[in-house]
């Protein structure tokens, strides 16, 4: 009896223990995050203004100068050159993830599952030099669809990861259920498995998306940067443009004040997109949960 | 898309339909339209048997009923009857599937097409579960490209009156399959096997996930869907086999120890084996 008392005594200590270790790992991981996020915020907040958000930076000396400057041209270029990155790589990378989770059996599956993770796994920068090959060489200008091409190469082994497993979460009953009413096989992926995986899918391209849109090294000899707005929107594609990542840390590499103070405020620009993206991604799996 | 990757076959000459009614032996069975027979059928997972040279029929129009502890083989053996082995990469099928005389494992057969004919139902109920209650039911149709809504809308009534379920369902076909009850489910899943007018209906335990209310309701459906079936239904349920069938395959590690008439399997089986396990000494 006392001893069964104690040994009570001893999980609930235990228990304890455990507990605070978890809450310790858990104050860990936010602390970076607010740590970076106060002080971007700090640094940055007072260069916050609407010329930020509807003029294009120019020369130092227009900031210098204080005459009318920001980074509305970064912004756009973000965008433009994003969203190249997700056009290119969701097919490719949801195809890549159907082939790793409903064809296991092919020849071709482990092949592509070593290639895929390497490519996860290669440092950003050589997915630069690969589409600057690619894509910058024959071209003979750096463009803003190199940099979506350099971009799609971070995305496309993360979606098809993501794509993978969420198809995995798909009982196999449901296949066999669809094969059994005479469904061809790729039938049965498009209409009942995908179908039923469509918030995990999502979910993963968000998460890549947000990857992607935070990435710097691929961009540099890739959409190269640019100072100016093209002169009209199609610039953005075929010729050097501008995007957050990159001029964050061109700006906070220059020599000016005005300029470093600009980075600051490109990175509560930055930090928000993605801080975006990751809580649509969060909140569409809890949907999916509940 | 070469799914089966080792299949061995004997070639022979297909067999008469009727060549098989000797399999039955015993006096009393009457020969039946054979709808389906297997040839010495064996299943390999690896170097694990499945299920070891079973001959055996399916006839038309009457309830064939695979029974046997758990284990024996009986599911395995259903499942090769339309193929959906292919999907399994350890599993090896050697032997012949006759489906009126023709062999659904020749190299030259598509298992979709034979799919088409031999329709399966599971143990669980598995709808589509981002599927309507109606899409569920026509899937089989829709997905193939048949956009004809008038058709759709008969059998999709058709299927379901069949499955004794329309009364049920008839005022909200545009809700998820997955809002109705468990048996409601599992007569979904046989609304939609039924829908793509199948020839063969294979059943895997359909009722071991349901209550008895609903059970019985699926036993009354099997009985009247005979009319228009050869059904093989594979259960742990002796007295559901009893009730429901008109044939009984005794299965056992993987050999089919013995297959006969239903009331002679139940009433005066001709091996000690069957005899045991119908009486309960075991399984």
């Amino acid at each position: 009896m006392i001893q069964g008392t104690k040994s009570i005594n001893r999980r609930r200590i235990n228990d304890r223990i455990m507990f605070g270790l978890l809450v310790l790992s858990t104050v860990v991981v936010m602390t970076p995050l607010l740590i970076i996020i106060g002080y971007v915020v700090i640094n940055g907040f007072n260069a916050l203004s609407i010329d930020f958000f509807t003029q294009e930076l120019g020369s130092p000396a227009r900031a210098m100068q204080g005459r009318p400057t920001g980074l509305m041209h970064t912004m756009l270029g973000t965008i433009v050159v994003d969203f190249m990155a997700l056009i290119i790589a969701v097919p490719i990378g949801i195809g890549a993830g159907i082939m790793l989770s409903e064809y296991p059996d092919h020849k071709l599956n482990p092949v592509l599952r070593i290639m895929n993770d390497t490519l996860n796994g290669m440092p950003a920068i050589l997915k630069g030099m690969l589409a600057f090959v690619l894509v910058v060489k024959p071209m003979g200008t750096f463009s803003g669809l190199a940099g979506g091409v350099a971009l799609a190469f971070v995305m496309i082994p993360i979606v098809a990861r993501t794509t993978e497993s969420a198809l995995m979460a798909i009982p196999w009953a449901i296949r066999e259920a669809g094969l059994a009413i005479g469904l061809p096989r790729w039938r049965v992926v498009l209409s009942t498995v995908m179908p039923a995986a469509k918030t995990g899918l999502v979910t993963g391209v968000l998460i890549a998306f947000a990857r992607a849109a935070g990435e710097a090294a691929p961009l540099v000899f890739t959409s190269f940067g640019n100072n100016y707005m093209p002169r009209n929107w199609t610039g953005m594609i075929w010729g050097p443009v501008d995007t957050l990542p990159q001029r964050l840390y061109s700006l906070a590499i220059s020599p000016y004040k005005e300029w470093h103070t600009m980075g600051w405020a490109a990175g509560i620009v930055l930090l928000t997109f993605v801080i975006i993206l990751f809580v649509a991604a969060r909140l569409l799996t809890r949907k999916k949960n509940s | 898309m070469n799914f089966i990757t080792n299949i061995k076959k004997n070639k022979k000459e297909p067999t008469e339909k009727t060549s098989t009614s000797a399999i039955a032996g015993g006096e009393g069975v009457h020969p039946h339209d054979v709808r389906m027979e297997t040839k010495n059928l064996s299943v390999m997972y690896g170097k694990t048997v499945g299920v070891k040279n079973v001959s055996l029929p399916v006839y038309n129009e009457k309830v064939t009923a695979f029974i046997g502890p758990s284990g024996c083989g009986k599911t395995t053996f259903l499942r090769a009857l339309n193929r959906m082995h292919d999907l399994t990469r350890e599993a090896v099928v050697t032997g012949e599937v006759l489906l009126d005389g023709l062999d659904i494992y020749a190299p030259k057969v598509n298992p979709v097409t034979i799919r088409r004919k031999i329709g399966m139902v599971f143990q669980k109920p598995t709808p589509f579960p981002t599927m309507s209650i109606y899409n569920n039911v026509v899937a089989g149709l829709k997905l193939v490209g048949i956009r004809d809504r008038k058709l759709l809308d008969e059998v999709c009534e058709k299927a379901l009156q069949q499955a004794a379920l329309w009364n049920e369902v008839k005022d909200r076909l545009n809700t998820p399959g997955g809002s109705l009850s468990g048996g409601q489910q599992q007569r979904l899943s046989i609304a939609r096997a039924l829908a793509i007018e199948p020839e063969v209906l294979l059943m895997d335990e359909p009722t071991s996930s349901l209550d008895p209310l609903s059970s019985a309701k699926i036993e009354e459906l099997i009985h009247d869907l005979k009319t228009k079936y050869a059904i093989a239904i594979v259960t742990h349920n002796m007295q559901q086999a009893a009730r429901v069938s008109d044939y009984t395959a005794f299965f056992y590690v993987g050999n089919l120890v013995e297959f006969d008439e239903t009331k002679k399997i139940f009433t005066n089986p001709s091996n000690e084996q069957t005899e045991n396990y119908i009486s309960g000494k075991f399984g």
